[in-house]
Order: C-alpha cells, then structure tokens, then sequence
C-alpha cells in the first residue's frame, strides 16, 4: 500500500474547482473540488446520487458544468465530447466493457489513430502496436482474435491499453473490477502500478472500498454533490471512510460490516435439495440444499458457477443431469413457470438485463409474475393488484411517488426492493437472490440486508450468492464455495472464517468437505 | 439514512407536464386537421366526405390493429399485405364454387369467409413458430412470406381477376348499418360495415391491452423480455397468438378490400399495406422497439395519414406530391413524440 | 470452437457452395445455359440489383436498415431519362446525384432527427416514390437513344456487359474501403457496439451519415442502368428491390444486427437468388414443368426461409460454444 500524501510544491495535474451542475433545476454538483497529482492514484469515493459519475462526465465532455474551473495538464481545460477528452489526455474506463466485441483486439485499441500505408489502412503495423502495448503490461495474446474471445479482465486491460495509446495523462476508471476476480483484480492493479510509475495519473471509482486500500494514495468522498473530504489513504479508516461517506457517527457504523447479525433461531425441514447438477461447461455434478428459515451461501470466484447453478433450479436454464425436489417432491423445471409454480422466487443479478421492465410502472413490475393470479378469466382485478402493491410498498419501505411511477426512475435499492416484492407476493418456499445488493449504495444495503434476515427470521428458504465476501460471511447460516463448477466446501457458519472460505474459492481444498454433508 | 428525493421540485414537475402534451398531441393533430379542412376546404363538412375517408381507412386500420399488438412485443410483420392477397384469394375460389360445391350460398360465404381469415391466421401463426422456434429475427422471419405469401396467391388464381358480385359477401365492403330508407344525395346513408367492424375490433382490441392479462403479458415481452420470461410469463406462446392475431386481421381487412372492388386481383390487394399499417401505428404513438403501445393512437394515426392526403387532394395538390407530404408527415410525427417522450 | 466470424465465413462460403451446385444443375440440364447469350443476360440484369445490395450490406452492418433504394433507384432512372437527351455523362450523373440527395436525406434525418432508420427510409420511400411519378408525369419516360445513353445499359466491352464491369468495379472498392480503411472499420464497430464506437471517439455521425448517402448514390446509380438497359426511365419500378437486397445480404451471410459481414458475400447472394430466376425460367422453357413466374417468388421465399433457419442453427451453435 503506497502512501504518499502530495508535496505541496508539486502541481497537480488535475484541478478542479468550485464545480456546480443542476440538471433541470435539482442541482448534481455544489461547488465541488477534487485535485490529482502527476503519478497519483486518487479515489473518488461517495453514494449513488453522491456527484461521482456527474463530475466523470463534466470530465470526460459529456455534459458541460454550470460553474467553476478546471485546469489540467498546465492548462484551462473544456472537454466538448469524450472524443475531445481523449485527445486532450484524458480517457475512461468503465464497468461495462465499451469496446466493440466483434472486432479485434487491434482494431479495439487502434481505431481512432490508424497507420496508415498509402491511404490504406497498414494492418501490420497496428497489430504491431497493439502487441507492443499490451506487452507493457505483460500481457501476450492474438492480436488478431475478435475481442470476444477473451474474457472480461482481459478486455479491460485492451481497454486500457487503448487509453495509453492514446497518449492518456489522466485515466479514469469508472467501477473497473465489479467483473473481475480476485486474481484478475491483482493483475489490474499491477497494471495500475505500472502506470503510475510512468507518471499517469488514475481517478479510481469503486464501491469496494478495500481496493481502494490496495492501490490508491489519497481519497476524496463526496456527499450530496458536495466534496466532504480529502485524505491520505493511509490516514483515514475505513470507518471514517464509511461514515463521511454516509455522513453517519461512526459508532453507529462500526458495530457490523453487514446488516446481517445476529442467528436465525429456528432453521427447519430441508427445502430444497439438489443432487448432482450437471449442465454446460460450468456445472459440474453440483449438490447442496437448502432448509426452512435458513439462508444458505453461495461464495465463489466469478465463474464459479453460482448464479449458472441457480438458474438450473428455476429453470431458467436446460439441465443435462441431476434431480432437484422441493419440499420433498421432485421437480423438473424445464421454464422458469414451472419453478415458479412450484415456489421459488428468482432475483437475477443484472437487475437492468433481465429484472425490471423499465418502461412498465412500480405496481406492474412488483405484480409481473403474481399477474395470472391477480386475473380471472383473463381480466385484471384491479382492485385487488392495487391492495397488494401498496401493502409491499409498505412493508419494504419503496420510495417512489406512487405505485403508478415508471420503474426507471428509481433508484437501484428501490428498484431491488419492487423485485424482491414481486417474489415475496407469490409467498414462495424458497428465494434465490442473485447479488441482492450489487450496485446499491450502502444505506440501502443495509436496508436489504435487514429485508432479507427478517424473511429467513420468519421462515423463508433463501439461497443468495453475494461477490462480496462479508455478505456472504456474516448472513450466512451455510456456506457453500463454488470453485470452477464444482462444489468444492461446505462451511456452518461457526466454520465460515474469512480465511478458510477464501482459500477453498481459490484453491478449491476438497478435503475442507465435512463428512456427511452435501445433501 | 440518506433520503432518497421523491417529490421532484416544481421545475421538474413543469417538463413532466408538456410530456404529457406531446403524448396527447396525436389526437391534437388530429383535431387542428379537421378544424383546418371545416374552414378552408370546400364541401367539407358533409357525410360523404366522413364516409370517405373512414371507408378508405377501414382496411388499414383492421390491419393496424393487428401491427400494433406485432410491435408492442418489440417485433414487426411485414407479411400483412401478403397475406391479404391470400385471403382475397381463396374466398372468391370458395363462394364461387370453383373448387368444391356448397348449394347453399349462405353457406358458401360463410365458409370462404371463415376460410379466408383463418388461412391468414395460420400462416401468421406459421410467422410466430419461425420466430419463436428458431429465434429468427422477426423482420427477416416476415419477409418470408412477404415475398412467398403473395406469390402463393398468384398461384392460387394463375394471376388472373376473379371478378364477382355477390351481396351476401359483400355487405362487408359494400353494406351499411343504420341505412335510412329513402336517403338522397347528401344525407346520412348509414355507417358503412366496415367502419363498424374497424370500430369494434378498435374498441375489443385497446380494452385487451389495458384490462387483460394477454394484453398486459404482451407490453412485458416488449419492455423486457427476458425478465418477462424470468417472471413466468409465456413468452414463446404470447409470441405465437400476436403473430396469429395479426394474421387474423389482415385476412379479414382482404376480405373487405375484395368486396370493396368487386373482385379480387393477387397482384393488388394489400400491395403496400404492411408499410402504411406500421405508418399509422408509428404515427400514433407505440414505440416501435415495443413496451408501449396505443391501439387508439393507431386509429389517429391512419386517420391522420388519410386526412393529410385528403386535405391535400382536395385543394388541388396533384397526388405524388401528397406522397411526399405524407413522407415528411411521418417523419414530423415520429420526431415530435420522441422529443415528447423523457 | 467455433468463432463467430467463422460462421459468417461458413455462411458465404455456404452460399458459394450453393451457388456453384445451381450453376452445375443449370449447365447439366439445359442448353444454353452457360452459353455468352444467357451469362450475359443474367449478370447485366442483376448488376443493378448488385449495386443496390452493396449500398444496402454497408447500411446493414451498421445495424440500420434502407427500405428506399428501390424507389429511390426508381425516381433515379426517370431523372436519368429526362436528362439523357444531353448525353450519357450527363444522364449519368444526374441519376446519380439523384440518389444521393435521397441518401443524404436519408442521413441528416436518421442521424440528426434520431429517428429510427426503418420509419426514416420508409418516409424516403414514400418521397422518392412520389417524386419519381411527379418528375415522369405519371408514366414512363422514353430515353434518348441518340445521345448514346443506353450504351451504358446495352453495350459491351470484352464481351462483358458494362453494367456488370460497373458492379464489380464498385464492388471491389466497396471491399476494399470496408477491410483497408478506417471508414470501413468503422462500420463495423459501430454495428457492433454503437455505444461503445461513440465513446471510443469514433466519428459515428459522420459514418452513419456516409452509409445513407452510399446507398443512395448507389441506388441512383442502379437506376441510371435501368432506364439505360430498357430504353426508359420507370418511376413504378423498383418495387421489392430493398427487399431482394436485404433477402441477399442475409442470406450473404452478413447479420442483420450489424457488425459482422463481408462485401463478396452480398455478391454471391445476388446471385444465387437472380440465378433462381434464371433457372425458373429455363424450366418453363423446357416445357416439362409449367411454372408461372408466379413460383419464382414462392421459391425465393422458400430458399430465403431456408437459409435463414440454417443460419439461425449454426450461429445459435457458435454463440453456445462462445460462452466461456
């Protein structure tokens, strides 16, 4: 962990100030601040709504401040499009890959600034410099293969090497590990040192706040469009950190990582019970239950397996081989209805892909698998919809304007809220939640997190995979770890030490199995 | 805990408003082309004229209707015309006994009728099967039997006219509802037939979206539909019956267009048909990447494309430049909801 | 494993197997089929519908969608006709610049209005239709045949028909601006991640731009070769040509969604269903069958069904083999 708070007699390379933004009269940004130094890895950390992603985009010539000044590189600095950024010096990364999958790594990272041979584009010397610049970060790989081909860290590092092509001083990285794993995060991180000792300086976005421990110097938090703080990373704990950034005492904030704690007092009958799973490449003879009341733990690397196993139980993928039964009846869900029927509740981890309907109103979303019952005949009780959606919205506490206001417009933790209600209408036996708080920030965490103790509490069955590994820890009554399609430990909760269940995601320690259990 | 902002502050709440404006601006359009015609056209305001243009409209709006519900589930069908001519095809070869003989005309008509639907249907089912069973893009998967559809009603008459006049079949073309007894010119001659079926397909139809449970499965597979499925919702199914229903109206829109002309030519009828249908829907509102959809904006929508002709033809402006003013009206109407919608 | 630009390779290389089989059917069984008269026939016809395919390949790989080139070819041809009094060049060119105009409609009002290509080009349609019948008076219009206009449509050069050298020429170019240039590459990004190319600091307005005015141009130039190649220029000609064109690319093997695609692939499209006509018609005149002209579109219909359903397996194949 490097810590280096900047001389005061070293200019920064990046210096915004007093920055304010309204859109449409509410304002984004007030008077913020935010300052990076020439070779400095800066965090820049704060809640969804915080202004994070407002002063990247005033950044990078996405939208246009209303106030203040920035200066970069030794001079006034206006960005008119991200094209514009980018030849000025400054580059983004994001979560999502934006790159064109189809296309090679070279076009990947050379379209925009081609050699050119006569007027034709000069393909050897392109993928000359792709490979050139991905060797610098020591990484080796067919220039000439689609980008598709490779997996998701891997395109992060083309993504970055497009940056450094382009001359980048400044390098932005908007969320860049929520698709790697542990190992794929050292590699990052390596690639970040690397950069940092040639001079380039990095503007890390991250909700885990751990990385930020790993690889950043100094930290700023935001809050309310407002820049709160600005510290040495080696000066201020993570609780600080925590609470700046929800503005909370940190007494308040110490007492637990998670909402979870505490231990479910009655755990039941086995609800669920799986027994060697197999499917594509990435399930591999799997097997595991789940009881009344309890809330069982997937915990993996990604591509482990997890969230590929849990479709198979709704159904939502084709099975090769394996049996499953609820409440002791077997069950051959060959389309996500007829998990649905039987009683399971599935909450995907992309809630944008594949969870809301974003043009559909809350009351329409929270009913959307509750409908064939809401209707006879084929027609619509409306009255009796309405009763249900205002009772949810109650009961979870979503924030909205009504039940009749488009989806979209609300925020991630209220929009996870309206897709967990629209399981707990169907009063299931058995919820699989798919990352619950992925995405969220961390006041509405903390309000899931105690949403989903309260339903195991009163007897729900519930399998949840969580990338976070505290989630997984600390809300857990079983542990399973995922390793490569397999199902490679089993850990009670008593057992589940940080140490213990990481090593089995990393090195998949059959042995750590205890004996009779599985099933 | 941080509250989350819900009441947006007044600045927010005003665009909000003129949202609502540019949706209801459809209809408004509607409403200042009529007003504009009451006053600068001659001899607007008659039953003639009203009877005119709903007639010619009739057809386009049966077949829209069935567009609106392809495109509400983010699809698209541009078999219609194709299969138009299939229906148009096979009802005459019905009722005029070319193939088999049915003694009671009654009869006769009410099998080619039925017939002629059905066999739309069925192919449009055939559309849904392509599309659901070989996840085939729906554009694609339609322009299959837009190119075989009509060559299969060519084949089925050589190509040739079956001319034909038969009032039991053509009362849908031809007939009138409410007729007074001894109207002359100029006076109210009653509803024609098919205006009244546009009408309550229309009405059936916009109720199906809003109250059932079909119609509501349908706007899910349109907003997303891989969470529709996640949700239990039976998308290859739904999927099927839309195309089916489609088919369904544009059989029976052949069906009126043949009474309408007394005869039924393959190479003609519902030529250019699936263009002007997704026109009107696209005009009236329904987004065409699907989750929002307007049966009623439909109707306004062809209305306003006919009325935009209309207006245009009786002030004198020769036909192919109305063609361009219906160019640039869809264009206009198209943008202007866009820039309606948030 | 399969790559994905392996099954667009297969695809093509399908359609060349396809092709080729039609070809040996067709010189097997009937006379003439290979001979100057017939060959000659076939490629000056379909040369027009080739150069509406190639506009039509690149607007495709940007993921859009021109459902006026046939119109627009049509109202082109009946420009080219009133202006061939004063010359093929000059008839030429007017065609031409008339498809540009409605490419570079096409372009300012998908791009600069964002309206969804399907409903914009359908409007240009619609114009072009109506432009066509209004500059023809409402009928065809005879070409001047003193000026030497319909030697571009009607002569030779090597025995080849010129229209053909056209279309080949062209397509080289387009092949090469598509593997060779930054324009082409960029097509093919931005059917591949619109999004992602604009953040990447890609110029995608200008090239969406660009796409709509080839084709227009393009179709222009198709229209110039038919009133050249029939004497007159046809402003209700042109029906059903998007749709042959689109018909050709699919089954060339370029996806629809964009990003993924090959010029010669279209070619070979053209060809094979033109071929199919071709064939019908040798049929019909072998008297053993009577197949109305009728059951040519069955059978483009079919064949086009076909190949999209085993398109549809063997990409469906890919994607699952992908999947890491």
């Amino acid at each position: 962990m490097t810590a280096s708070a900047t001389p005061p007699s070293v200019s920064p390379l990046l210096s915004m100030r007093s920055i304010s933004k309204a859109f449409g009269g509410i304002p984004a940004l007030s008077a913020a601040s935010l300052e990076v130094a020439p070779g400095e890895v800066h965090a820049l950390v704060g809640q969804n709504g915080a202004g994070k992603s407002t002063m990247i985009k005033i950044l990078t010539g996405y939208v246009s401040r209303d106030e203040g000044d920035i200066q970069f590189d030794g001079g006034p600095f206006e960005a008119r499009s991200p094209q514009d950024a980018q030849h000025k010096g400054i580059s983004t990364i994001y979560q999502e890959i934006n790159l064109v999958p189809f296309r090679s790594v070279t076009e990947n990272i050379c379209l925009g600034r081609e050699s050119r041979r006569f007027g034709l584009l000069d393909w050897k010397a392109m993928h000359e410099q792709a490979r050139t610049l991905l060797a610098r970060f020591k990484i080796d790989l067919d220039v000439r293969k689609p980008l598709l081909r490779f997996n998701t860290a891997t395109q992060q590092m083309v993504a970055i090497a497009r940056a450094i092509g382009f001359k980048a001083k400044l390098v932005i990285m908007d969320e860049p590990t929520s698709s790697l794993d542990e190992r794929e995060v050292a590699v990052l991180f390596d690639v970040i040192r690397q950069l940092k000792s040639e001079g380039v300086s990095v503007i890390f976005v991250s909700h885990k706040l751990d990385e930020l421990y790993e690889v950043c110097d100094r930290v700023t938090i935001m809050r309310d469009g407002r820049t709160v703080r600005t510290a040495a990373m080696a000066s201020i704990s993570k609780l600080e950190l925590v609470a700046s950034m929800l503005g909370r005492d940190i007494a308040q904030v110490a007492k637990s990582a998670t909402a979870f704690g505490g231990r479910r007092a009655q755990i039941g009958d086995v609800v669920l019970a799986a027994d060697h799973l197999s499917a594509g490449h990435k399930v591999h003879d799997i097997s595991f239950s789940v009881r009344r009341g309890e809330i069982v733990g997937f915990a993996g690397l990604l591509g482990a397996g997890r969230t590929e196993t849990a479709r198979l139980v709704f159904g939502a993928d084709p099975m090769r081989s394996g049996a499953i039964s609820l409440d002791g009846q077997p069950l051959v869900p060959r389309e996500p209805i007829d998990a649905i029927r039987a009683g399971i509740g599935f909450s995907p981890e992309d809630r944008k892909y594949e969870g809301i309907v974003p043009e559909m109103a809350v009351s329409e979303n929270l009913t959307l698998a509750l409908m064939p019952q809401l209707s006879k005949a084929g027609i619509f009780d409306e009255a009796k919809q309405r009763a249900i959606v205002e009772k949810f919205i109650k009961r979870l506490g979503i924030k909205c304007s009504g039940p009749d206001q488009k989806i979209r417009e609300l925020s991630g933790g209220n929009q996870q809220k309206v897709l967990l209600a629209r399981w707990l209408a169907m009063n299931p036996k058995l919820v699989i939640l798919d990352e619950p708080t992925r995405g969220i920030d961390v006041g509405a965490k903390a309000e899931i997190q105690t949403l989903i103790k309260e339903l195991a509490d009163q007897g729900l069955a519930v399998l949840m995979i969580s990338s976070e590994l505290e989630e997984v820890l600390e809300g857990s009554d079983r542990v399973f770890v995922l390793r490569e399609g397999r199902n490679v430990a089993e850990f009670p909760h008593t057992e589940a030490s940080e140490s213990a269940v990481m090593t089995a995601m990393a090195h998949g320690d059959s042995d750590l199995i205890p004996e009779g259990s599985a099933s | 805990m941080t509250e989350v902002q819900i009441q947006a502050p007044p600045a927010a709440r005003r665009i909000d408003a003129l949202a609502a404006i540019m949706r209801y601006s459809t209809l408004a359009a509607l409403i200042l082309l009529i007003l504009f015609n009451v006053f600068f056209t001659k001899n607007f305001v008659s039953w003639r004229v009203l009877d005119v243009n709903l007639t010619q409209v009739a057809a386009i709006v049966i077949v829209g209707v069935g567009m609106t519900l392809v495109i509400a589930t983010g699809g698209i069908d541009l078999s219609v015309g194709s299969l138009m001519a299939i229906s148009g095809a096979i009802a005459p070869i019905i009722f005029l006994n070319k193939v088999f003989y049915v003694g009671e005309i009654h009869v006769a008509v009410a099998l080619a009728m039925i017939g002629g639907i059905l066999l739309a249907g069925a192919f449009g089912w055939f559309n849904g099967w392509l599309i659901t069973r070989f996840r085939i893009q729906p554009i694609i998967a339609t322009l299959v039997l837009f190119i075989a559809g009509r060559g299969i009603a060519q084949v089925m008459t050589n190509g040739s006219l079956q001319p034909f006049k038969l009032d039991t079949f053509q009362w849908i073309g031809l007939g009138r509802l409410f007729a007074p007894a001894n109207a002359s010119p100029g006076d109210f001659h009653g509803v024609p037939d098919q205006v009244v079926i546009m009408l309550v397909l229309v009405a059936a139809a916009a109720w199906m979206l809003k109250r059932s449970l079909f119609g509501r499965q349908i706007l899910a597979i349109g907003g997303n539909e891989r969470a529709a499925r996640l949700a239990g919702v039976p998308v290859a199914q739904v999927k099927r019956w839309v195309y089916c229903i489609s088919g369904l109206c544009a059989g029976l829109a052949g069906l009126v267009v043949i009474a309408i002309n007394s005869s039924s030519d393959a190479n003609q009828v519902g030529l250019g048909m699936e263009l002007d249908a997704i026109a009107a829907v696209a005009v009236g509102g329904t987004l065409l990447s699907g989750g929002r959809a307007t049966i009623t904006g439909t109707l306004i929508g062809a209305l306003i494309i006919q009325l935009v002709r209309y207006t245009m033809l009786a002030n004198g402006v020769p036909d192919d430049v109305a063609k361009l003013a219906k160019a640039a009206l869809i264009v206009a109407a198209v943008w202007l909801q866009s820039q309606g919608r948030a | 494993m399969k790559k994905t630009s392996v099954v667009a390779f297969l695809a093509s290389q399908g359609v060349l197997i396809a092709l080729a089989l039609l070809i040996l059917f067709g010189w097997l069984r009937y006379d003439n089929f290979l001979g100057l008269f017939n060959i000659s026939t076939v490629l000056r016809y379909n040369s027009m519908f080739a150069l509406v395919a190639l506009g039509m390949t690149f607007v495709i790989m940007t993921g859009g969608i021109d459902l006026s080139v046939g119109a627009t070819a049509a109202m082109s041809s009946v420009v080219a006709a009133l202006l061939s009094p004063y010359g093929m060049l000059v008839g030429t060119l007017g065609g031409v610049f008339a498809g540009l105009c409605v490419g570079v409609i096409n372009g300012f009002v998908i791009v600069r209005l964002r309206i969804l290509p399907f409903i914009a080009t359908l409007a240009a349609m619609l114009a072009a239709n109506g432009t066509g019948l209004l500059l023809a008076k409402d009928e065809s219009v005879s070409v001047s045949y003193e000026s030497g206009f319909t030697d571009l449509g009607q002569g030779d050069i090597l025995n080849i028909p010129i229209p053909a050298l056209i279309a080949a020429a062209l397509y080289i170019v387009g092949s090469i601006v598509l593997n060779l240039t930054s324009t082409g590459r960029t097509v093919l990004a931005i059917g591949g991640n619109e999004d992602a190319s604009r953040m990447m600091g890609l110029p995608v307005n200008r090239i969406k731009f660009l796409v709509y005015v080839a084709s227009g141009a393009l179709s222009g130039l198709a229209g110039v070769i038919l009133a050249s190649q029939f004497g007159a220029g046809q402003p209700i000609e042109g029906v059903g040509w998007e749709l042959f064109a689109i018909a050709s690319v699919v089954v060339g093997g370029t996806l629809l969604t964009g990003g993924l695609g090959s010029v010669g692939a279209t070619l070979a499209g053209v060809m094979l269903l033109g071929l199919i006509f071709n064939v019908l018609n040798f049929e019909n005149g072998m008297g053993f069958i009577s197949l109305s002209a009728y059951w040519q579109s069955v059978v483009r219909g079919v064949f086009l069904l076909i190949v999209v359903i085993l398109q549809s397996q063997l990409t469906g194949r890919a994607e699952r083999a992908e999947t890491r």
